[in-house]
Formats: structure tokens, sequence, C-alpha cells
């Protein structure tokens, strides 16, 4: 599947909804580090890869799916669900790339700059995850061709009979 | 501060999400640095570097306890009929399970 950016989608998007990501987002980044000075650094950390923004994207997600097929008249509650449920996906395989993302720091911060240091570290998210995402896709790929190919050679077997007999009974009647 | 830089961070890489298409590969872009890129650049110029690079350790712990969340809510929505919002709060109980328990397992 080609990537592609669609600016159109940001017209789908509502001022309050960009306020609600904001929000959201600082007061995570703010318990994040309430939780880390009041229970030290060890468990602080663990909420760094707090899912937090997720239910709301997925949220959002589903109601911009939605409204997309019902305004086209047709039923969008599946088509929603379904597209936050791939998005939800998305964010799995991102998440192993956070995994990256945290060895890097832990291993480079306290040797070289922190610039240096979140910058590599962010490098190294995006690779991974656009990594992970691609296997998946060329696995996905070859599984669902694997299942075409043999979905086509069962009809065939189970048409075969059927041919078989059609052309016999074109013999008879030739004759 | 924190607010401001956190808010501002997420909202770019939500941003970044919505432009992007397929949503598989869009989904990326939930699970981004933003929260610990504001908050560890914040923690170095507060509490030091060997202070952030303790938080950064917890959080490999916090990633996979994400991977596994985000992967339930994915199939759950997928396979089954349950209402997002539901479906999504509802396996946060499975992130502190799994982060707390890795990291009982293996930090303590």
């Amino acid at each position: 599947m080609k990537i592609k950016l669609e600016t159109g989608a940001l017209r789908q998007s509502t001022w309050h909804e960009y306020v609600l990501r904001f929000a959201f987002g600082g007061t995570v980044t703010a318990l994040a580090g309430i939780i880390a000075k009041r229970f030290g650094p060890e468990i602080g950390g663990l909420f760094l890869a707090f899912p937090a923004i997720l239910p709301a994207s997925a949220t959002l997600i589903e109601k911009h799916e939605r409204q997309k097929k019902e305004r086209n008249g047709m039923q969008g509650a599946e088509r929603g669900r379904k597209a936050a449920g791939v998005d939800a996906i998305g964010a799995s395989m991102g998440a192993i790339g956070l995994a990256a993302f945290a060895f890097v720091v832990w291993r480079r911060l306290p040797e070289s700059g922190t610039g240096m240091a979140l910058a590599g570290a962010t490098v190294a998210w995006f690779l991974t995850s656009v990594s992970i995402w691609k296997i998946r896709e060329v696995l996905c790929r070859r599984v669902r061709r694997m299942v075409a190919s043999n979905h086509r050679s069962a009809t065939a077997q189970l048409h075969k009979p059927l041919m078989k007999g059609r052309s016999d009974e074109q013999e008879r009647a030739e004759k | 501060m924190r607010i401001v830089v956190g808010g501002a961070v997420v909202s770019v890489f939500a941003l970044l999400g919505d432009l992007l298409k397929p949503k598989s590969f869009a989904g990326l872009f939930g699970a981004a640095p933003s929260v610990a890129l504001a908050t560890l650049a914040l923690t170095v110029s507060k509490d030091g570097k060997e202070y952030a690079s303790t938080e950064a350790r917890s959080m490999i712990i916090g990633a996979v306890a994400f991977s596994l969340y985000a992967f339930v809510v994915g199939r759950l929505l997928i396979r089954r009929r349950v209402p997002v919002l539901i479906s999504a709060s509802a396996a946060i109980t499975l992130w502190f399970g799994c982060a707390f328990g890795l990291w009982f397992a293996v930090l303590r």
C-alpha cells in the first residue's frame, strides 16, 4: 500500500478537537512529571509511554469515518469502528518503535548531548516503526495472495466435474 | 511550561497522523514519543541526565505494555462489536497490569 499525504483530512477536524488533543497532551506530560516527582524516575518513566491519547484519537477517527459514510447515505458505525481498530494496530507497531526510542535514550543520554540523544532516539523510533509496518504489509500481501490462489484452485477443482459433464453432453449432442 | 510543551508536541504528531494514509501507517503516530520528548528535555535541564536516563529505562517497559494494549484494542474493534471508547478505556487496565507486572519482574 502506498503512503500518501492528504491535506483534505484536516478539514474533518474541528477547532475544539485540536484544543482537546492539546489539553490531553499537556495534562499527560504534566502528570508524568508529577508521578516521577512523587514516586521516583523508575515509576515515572513507565508513564512516558502511557497510552492516554489513544482512546481520544480512536474516538475521533471512528466519528470522522462514520460521518463520512453517513454523508453518502450509508451505515458508518461498523466502518468507523474498523478504521479505529486499524489505527490502533498501527499504534501497537509504533509502540515497539517507542521501546527503541527509550532504549537509545537510556544508553546514549549519559554520554552524549541531550539534543543528539533525543534526535537519535526519534530517528530510531521512526525507522523501527516504519520497518515493522513495512514487514507486516509484505507478509499480509503474501498471505492474501496465497489465500486468493488457494481459493482459485479450489473453485477450479469444484467446477471440473461440472465442466467435464457439460463437454460429454456437448459431444453426445454433436453425434 | 510542561503543559504547553507537551500539548504542542502531542498536537504536532497527532496532526501528522491525520495527514497520512493508509490508516495503519498513520496509526504509528499514535505511539509517537511526543510525551517523552517534552518530558525528557525538561527533566534533563532540571534533574540531570542520570535521572532522565533512569526514566527512559522504565519507559521501555511502558512501551511494551503500550504495544500489547494497542494490539488488544485493535483486535477488539476489528473482530468484536465493542464501542470504541469503552474498549479503548477499559483496556487501559491491561496497560497498568502489564507495565507494573513487567516492572516488578524485570527492574525491581
